[in-house]
């Protein structure tokens, strides 16, 4: 550092202008990665780098080195400490920002201003690592305005402006960047794989897990982030049917359900007799598992269908994935059971002992009559005093028992998981499966919005003839969690989200985010190849990506040099109207010739036109005053020259 | 290293004038154009790109297409300004050079003159080791000044310049040769000491004081004083008559500087002499004339009469 310091001892300090605005650099990259850092070391950094501001504008001194590497050392330990390690995308941005922050101690001359905004454009992309919404990416462009306003404050001899007159070329640099930049963002050859580990690995996984117990939705539940979108072919089926499956679990240990593997490669049979097409774009989730409206009758490519008719794809939905099925809507699934149907019976033993009871008297009770039984537990249900909560009280030991004859409130988890112990204990074959339930049909895109809140658990029983049947048990207690939502049943909460001209906006903005989400994100290696494909070429290669890459990159180049070599001639008015007079006098057959001055010009037409000879004169006497009697023609006698240029007809020699 | 590179870049500029463009002294005014405006990228714009590649790859790996749009943005933000710098100095013409004084071995102020349609920031002139930043405003005409080093007396043929600019980002680098067709005169060096000027024969013959207008002193009547110079106040303090007496002090004896009273000296000894003579008798206030071979100059004083002493001095062969 004292090295550095001394080698550049010689370059001029920065101005004021130029530190505000470096300043103001890395406030922003300090800002979109805020989101993500300790709330400690961002505040932190924060008060450093306003210290640091301060400090300089105020005493215009240096920063002692006594500083520098406490600091220093103190936000590497901060990391190792907070993360275990510096390395990965989280403990690496956090580093990376507080070197940044802490590179404003040091900045004193222009290079190092210009080495730490490289670095801040880094830090800015860096951001984009975690978030690459519409919003997100906007509001990182914007931070590259001050980037940019900072590099163009460190050349001298410029015109005084205050800052945010600084910052507007930027702004207009952008935007003439963006053609170009659209350009090599649609023709940069994507990679098909990863050259280097994948992103987002150790990140906190969010969405659906394979398994289920009672509460652990109440965090997905109040995510408004879309999970799906939904595009039919056709009419989309009413909101009843719009359950898309995930997983389908059959063990429980007495408090969680979890979705056994079924190694069984061949999918059970079903019955279907009404079909429906549709296409689901994905966000990612970070598993394995791809959603399906119902019971799916076919496998896009890339992913297989389990026994359960629940589809896994080969690698995890890491990014934006989209792809086509068809399910059945009328159906029956697995019509017989096979021997190994004991396994939709098992309930662990010593678990919700007065659960069992209920289950084996409504056995007792209805014999084989399951239709009854089934009825009997939605009956409990409505009439025995529940509730529908998304903040239920946290139950025990004995999960179902606490859940069924103690608190009695709850959200779907409770609900299926309850009701698929009570159909096992009365010997119904049942099981829980999870899913979305619902949606939000957005009538200007018309595709239909699936956001996380949607998150839903219901139970499917096996019927003799009849094969599984769902049955969602949260309907008997609140009907409106299957016609409206969940945050809409729960009923106390966001209601203010649902009304009128506020759930409009949220829908309008999500279909700018369906079309960035679709347009941009989602714009993948398989996307690319198929560019041309409205011209004829189904399969875009990367020769000729690079080839059209540089065709386009030739042809803006040629665009902005024909700008850069344009210079504005100012037209001259007099002149203007003297060529006008000579047009009109050509169209007559009087023609000016090459290196023929305007007085030998117009004395040959006079000559030519004896009866306007007097005109002619007069306009010739008023073209040579104009012209070089004064340095600059006065402005009356020009205009009235022009007018009388205007007026002035040529009549034909009579011959 | 860096002498190697310059000494390098001159014999180019020797043995291919065609290819490293070496400009010959061309007459004013000199406008840049596009044949003439060479573009480079910087040290940083180097860098700058390097970061822009890691950028690029790092959004390609991980497949994150915002990233690579703003990579794509920033690439072709910094690309648009390599036109932007070419833009500045297209255009832009040194309309005249105002030479200023000075003598042998100090060195010249030189004002150049730039003119142009329009604004332009941040553009730079390079004079030998001298460089000097400036914009052009809204009234299109700038004025920069720049320190000319000057070794020997005589008419001196001004250098190359080299107006350069890194405007707007510092990533581009663009740059035109100006090798104005035009000679400044530098005046001789005055010796370090020497004998003062022979002075006229009749110097000491004449008068102390001369009549003037302000009154010097009084004394005693003599007859035939006029009347009117009578201090009768005084004198009817006195008793006695007195006269006022009027003198104009006497300025210095004029210099007539002869470049023949100098025999026997080499051309650039008298020379050196004279140009010591001469800035004496500015600094006195001194009357002088100047007689050289060819170009008299007749007796005179002042700052324009001692330029045109010096300049006739400076242009002896």
């Amino acid at each position: 550092m004292i090295a550095i310091l001394q080698r550049h001892a010689d370059e001029p300090r920065l101005d004021t202008r130029a530190f505000d605005l470096l300043c103001l650099t890395m406030a922003c990259v300090l800002g979109v990665h805020a989101s993500h850092l300790p709330w400690w070391l961002g505040v932190a950094l924060a008060l450093v780098l306003m210290v640091r501001w301060w400090q300089r504008r105020r005493h215009g001194a240096r920063s002692p080195l006594l500083l520098k590497l406490p600091l220093l050392a103190l936000l590497g330990t901060a990391v190792v400490v907070t993360y275990g390690t510096i390395f990965g995308q989280a403990p690496g941005s956090a580093l990376a920002v507080g070197l940044l922050v802490l590179k404003l101690l040091e900045s004193e001359t222009s290079r190092d201003a210009k080495v730490g905004v490289s670095f801040a454009c880094f830090g800015l992309m860096a951001a984009l690592l975690f978030d690459q919404g519409l919003l997100a990416t906007l509001v990182v462009a914007l931070g590259l305005l001050p980037a940019l306003a900072t590099l163009r404050a460190l050349e001298p001899a410029q015109a005084p402006s205050n800052l945010p007159q600084a910052l507007v070329p930027g702004l207009a640099l952008l935007a003439a960047a963006v053609p170009l930049a659209l350009l090599a963002f649609a023709l940069v050859p994507r990679l098909s794989s990863p050259l280097w580990g994948a992103a987002n690995r150790n990140e906190a996984r969010t969405g659906l897990s394979d398994s289920m117990s009672p509460g652990n939705f109440t965090e997905l539940l109040t995510d408004d982030r879309p999970a799906m979108r939904v595009s039919f072919d056709g009419a989309p089926p009413p909101p009843r049917q719009r359950y898309f499956r995930a997983y389908v679990m059959g063990a429980f240990d007495g408090f969680t359900w979890h979705y056994a593997e079924v190694a069984s490669p061949a999918p059970v049979a079903v019955e279907a007799s009404q079909a429906i097409h549709y296409q689901i774009t994905l966000e990612p989730s970070h598993r394995y598992v791809l959603l399906s409206l119902d019971v799916p009758l076919d496998v896009p490519p890339g992913a297989h269908m389990r026994r359960d008719r629940v589809i896994m794809a080969d690698k995890p939905v890491d990014e934006l994935t989209s792809y086509s099925l068809s399910s059945a809507l009328r159906y029956r699934l697995q019509p017989s059971l096979d021997m190994r149907h004991q396994r939709w019976l098992q309930l662990p033993s010593g678990f919700n002992p007065r659960a069992l009871a209920q289950g084996q008297t409504w056995r007792q009770h209805y014999r084989d009559d399951r239709e009854a039984i089934v009825r009997a537990a939605l009956a409990l249900f409505h009439d025995g005093g529940f509730r529908y909560t998304l903040a239920p009280a946290p139950l025990g030991r004995d999960s179902v028992d606490d859940f069924l004859f103690g608190t009695r409130e709850g959200f779907c988890e409770h609900y299926a998981s309850a009701f698929t112990v009570l159909m096992r204990a009365a010997g119904i074959p049942a099981r829980v499966v999870t899913g979305y339930q619902g949606g939000f049909w957005n009538r200007m895109g018309n595709y239909l919005l699936v956001r996380q809140s949607d998150a839903h658990a219901w139970s499917e029983v096996w019927l003799d003839g009849l094969g599984w049947v769902r049955v969602d048990p949260t309907a008997a207690v609140r009907p409106e969690r299957v016609s409206l939502g969940a945050t809409a049943a729960a009923g106390d909460q966001l209601d203010w989200m649902q009304s009128g001209w506020l759930e409009g906006l949220r829908n309008r903005w999500d279909v700018v985010n369906h079309w960035w989400t679709e347009g941009v994100i989602g714009f993948d290696a398989l996307r690319q190849r198929g560019l041309l494909t409205p011209f004829g070429i189904s399969d875009t290669g990367t020769a000729m990506l690079g080839m059209l890459l540089a065709l386009g990159t030739a042809l803006f180049v040629a665009i902005g040099v024909g700008w850069a070599l344009w210079r504005r001639e100012r037209p001259e008015p007099l002149r203007q109207a003297l060529r006008r007079l000579e047009a009109k006098l050509a169209r007559a057959g009087i023609t000016r010739r090459r290196s023929e001055g305007p007085q030998h010009y117009l004395r040959r037409a006079a000559r030519a036109l004896p009866s306007q000879r007097g005109e002619l004169e007069r306009l010739m006497d008023r073209y040579l005053e104009l012209r070089y009697a004064h340095d600059e023609p006065v402005p009356e006698l020009l205009r009235e020259f022009q007018r009388a240029v205007r007026e002035f007809r040529p009549r034909r020699v009579v011959k | 290293m860096r002498d190697a590179l310059r000494r390098l870049q001159q014999l180019a500029e020797r043995r291919l004038p065609a290819l490293t463009r070496f400009r010959r002294p061309e007459p004013m005014p000199i406008e840049l154009h596009r044949r003439r405006i060479y573009i480079v990228p910087t040290g940083f714009g180097i860098g700058f790109s390097v970061l822009l590649l890691v950028m690029l790859v790092g959004s390609l790996n991980y497949s994150n297409n915002a990233a690579l749009l703003l990579t794509c943005i920033l690439g072709a933000a910094g690309a648009s300004s390599m036109l932007i710098a070419f833009r500045a100095l297209d255009g832009l013409a040194l309309a005249s050079v105002r030479a200023g004084q000075a003598i042998a071995g100090e060195s010249l102020a030189l004002t150049l003159e730039f003119e142009s349609a329009r604004p332009r920031s941040a553009i730079r002139v390079d004079l030998g080791t001298a460089c000097q930043a400036f914009a052009v405003d809204a009234s299109g005409k700038a004025d920069v000044t720049l320190p000319l080093a000057t070794t020997t007396r005589g008419w001196q043929p001004l250098p190359r310049l080299r107006v350069w600019t890194t405007w707007p980002l510092g990533l581009f680098r663009a740059w035109s040769w100006m090798h104005p067709a035009q000679s400044v005169l530098v005046w001789p060096r005055p010796e370090g000491g020497g004998p003062p000027p022979r002075l006229p024969a009749d110097e000491g013959l004449r008068p102390r004081l001369h009549r003037g207008e302000d009154l010097a002193a009084l004394r005693d009547y003599r007859s035939g004083d006029p009347r009117k110079h009578i201090a009768w106040k005084a004198s009817a303090r006195l008793g006695q008559l007195l006269s006022k007496d009027f003198e104009q002090p006497e300025s210095r004896p004029e210099w007539r500087l002869d470049w023949r009273e100098l025999e026997g000296m080499d051309n650039e000894a008298r020379i050196a002499r004279l140009a010591r003579w001469l800035g004496e008798a500015h600094v006195q206030g001194r009357r002088h004339s100047l007689w050289l071979p060819g170009q008299p100059i007749e007796v005179g004083s002042g700052p324009g009469h001692y330029a045109r002493c010096m300049s006739a001095l400076a242009s002896l062969p």
